[in-house]
């Protein structure tokens, strides 16, 4: 396959998509080996209360008696892979949808539009918030009610490139080649529609903590004692004063959910030339 | 207006912008009616007992009560019926009773609207500012430092955490330095305006009451802060798209080949093309906004929508939670179809369409 090799011309490597991508890395590694390194049991609650950060307790103590830090990092093994495991989800669901929906036509394009439409009919957290406390709260119902408001985006998309790339010549060439349609599709449809998606799903990882954290911020999310960075934040209401134990996780939210979009926004610039800030100097 | 003889007939008779506004009409209400088919069937989607999640697990204990709420929402009747029957009770202005405010929900979400119509209407209005400033400038500015800047800056505004960003203005301005008042509307020295529209800043300006107006935008200060950092970065990544593409147009270059520049360039050129996607986006704009007070009002004891959803939320109570969403998902509909109706109105060609 002439067509898929893969080569990394000089102008598709940006300073933000690089620095992106090493935080991103760098939260992955921990979310995996977080356990080896931990100071304290995450869980455990017999340091003493509501110390300020110090030398024994990078990040201070929570009001129950437990190391910040350690539910910091450990917490990255809660947000980051859900997330990115329901943008997968999703990502592959609304694909399909958006694809048979745009392939097809006809009363199955207007039945799975008019989906995509009620569910967008919502602000994505209000939508969330609703869903996730009539499933009953817990990280998992959370998650699904992520997939639930974010899957109409791909298919959305997917739709629109599908109808833009079926009349397209070399698409109505192959088809006059004798290419079924599932051939069509696969080989001519698809390679050019990874891209887009490619980056609408990197930007969505960012929204999906964003919103992970959110709902478990409202108690809809993980359950205690789960160390999670939106209820370490939540938990941080009840005491203004100590201000380590909601500021930290909110840094680690940010940071996380930055390197994503810095990553998603340099990968726009390489799928997309139009839309960036294209070195030529030439616009759509 | 004298008819041309040579008009074709069709369009004579009907107004393509009538048939417009109709259509976007009729597709609101179908939305607004699959609106409250969503948040009907997640009421009846709760796992366990949904007598007992809109009861309360101590009224769910009283048979009589059980009974009394079977026959009212006409539980023992089937699906399609009993979606009349709440869709009737909706009509009525009854969305069930609230379990931690023990009051109708629909009372509840009156008296919250107004609060958080004001918080989202003042961010809309300072993320438009910012936002075009921040995005005409980069545009402007293309490929340069301060378009990098501008890119940077508006990728971090939507990566905060909005709760989090909400905890912080108020530890730093409130607690720390005690420059802004830290929760509520009004300082209680202050006697609430008499309501007029609802929105403080505009009821104590109908009243004369200025120092009442000045401490009302004192209040709005740190929630518009804290709500608008995202929309600012959502805007400003939209103008700079939309300005950038306008800045090629033929008409543009027609404009400066005339002399014109400054100011007369950038409002009556630029900005008016580019204006039509940027009203789309505050359209988009407008529903993270009624997501992000959510998240944000609870902290600054806002009494609007967002505090209600939190504290229904955070006391798992499903009727007030409903009736958030229901509540919210108009406001949403009806913002949209103003966007679409100014839409129609401005540019001729999203008629056809």
């Amino acid at each position: 396959m002439r067509r898929l090799r893969l080569r990394i011309p000089k102008h598709w490597v940006s300073p933000l998509g690089v620095i992106g991508a090493a935080i991103a890395l760098a939260w992955v590694v921990i979310a995996f080996t977080a356990p080896l390194y931990l100071p304290h049991d995450p869980l455990a609650q017999g340091l003493p209360r509501l110390q300020a950060p110090g030398i024994d307790t990078l990040m201070g103590t929570d009001a129950l008696g437990r190391d910040v830090f350690s539910r910091l990092l450990s917490g990255a093994r809660v947000t980051v892979p859900v997330a990115l495991l329901l943008v997968a989800v999703s990502m592959l669901f609304g694909t399909i949808v958006g694809a048979v929906s745009g392939f097809f036509g006809k009363w199955v394009d207007e039945g799975l539009m008019r989906l995509t439409d009620l569910v967008m009919a919502f602000p994505t957290v209000i939508l969330a918030m609703v869903v996730a406390a009539s499933l009953g709260p817990s990280l998992w119902n959370a998650a699904i009610a992520a997939i639930i408001v974010s899957w109409p985006q791909y298919a959305r998309m997917t739709r629109s490139l599908v109808l833009s790339l079926r009349t397209q010549n070399y698409v109505i060439a192959g088809r006059l080649l004798g290419y079924s349609p599932a051939k069509s599709l696969i080989s001519d449809i698809a390679p050019n529609i990874v891209g887009p998606i490619l980056v609408l799903a990197t930007l969505d990882i960012g929204t999906a903590i964003l919103l992970l954290s959110g709902l478990s911020f409202l108690g809809l999310g993980a359950q205690p004692p789960t160390a999670e960075w939106g209820s370490m934040i939540s938990a941080s209401l009840q005491n203004f004063d100590s201000w380590w134990i909601g500021v930290f996780p909110g840094l680690a939210i940010l940071t996380v959910v930055m390197a994503f979009n810095f990553i998603g926004d340099s990968l726009r610039d390489i799928f997309d030339p139009t839309s960036a800030l294209s070195k030529t100097g030439v616009s759509s | 207006m004298a008819k041309s003889i040579n008009a074709p007939r069709r369009y004579s008779v009907k107004s393509p912008l009538i048939g417009y506004l109709l259509r976007r009409f009729v597709t609101s209400i179908l939305l607004l009616i699959g609106v409250t088919i969503v948040t009907f069937t997640l009421t009846n989607l709760v796992p366990g007992n949904p007598v007992a999640a809109a009861l309360g697990e101590g009224a769910a204990s009283n048979p009589d009560t059980v009974a009394a709420y079977v026959e009212k929402y006409g539980l023992d009747k089937p699906l399609p019926m009993q979606y009349l029957t709440y869709v009737g009770n909706l009509l009525q202005g009854d969305m069930g009773t609230s379990l931690h405010t023990r009051q109708p929900v629909a009372d509840d979400l009156v008296k919250a609207v107004p609060a958080t119509v004001e918080v989202a209407l003042a961010s809309i209005v300072v993320s438009l500012a910012v936002g075009t400033a921040l995005g005409a400038v980069a545009a402007y500015r293309r490929g340069r430092l301060s378009d990098q800047l501008v890119r940077v800056l508006s990728l971090i505004g939507l990566s905060i955490p909005t709760f989090w960003m909400a905890l912080t203005a108020f530890n730093i301005f409130f607690l720390q330095l005690g420059i802004a008042p830290g929760s509520g509307r009004l300082s209680p020295i202050y006697a609430p305006p008499p309501s007029v529209t609802g929105l403080y800043t505009v009821d104590t300006l109908l009243a004369g009451q200025w120092e009442s107006f000045v401490d009302v935008m004192a209040h709005l200060m740190l929630p518009v802060f804290v709500l608008s950092l995202f929309t600012i970065g959502l805007l400003t990544r939209f103008v700079r798209t939309s300005v950038l593409e306008v800045l090629d147009a033929d008409y543009v270059r027609a404009g400066r080949a005339k002399g014109l520049g400054g100011s007369r360039m950038l409002f009556g050129y630029v900005l008016r093309g580019a204006s039509l996607p940027i009203l789309t986006i505050v359209g988009i704009a407008f529903g993270s906004l009624l997501s992000g007070t959510v998240l944000v009002e609870a902290v600054f004891a806002w009494p609007g929508l967002g505090t209600y959803a939190y504290l229904s939320a955070t006391s798992l109570d499903l009727p007030g939670i409903m009736g958030v969403g229901l509540v919210v998902g108009v406001i949403y509909l009806g913002i949209n179809f103003i966007v679409d109706m100014l839409y129609g109105v401005l540019d001729p060609r999203a008629r056809l369409a």
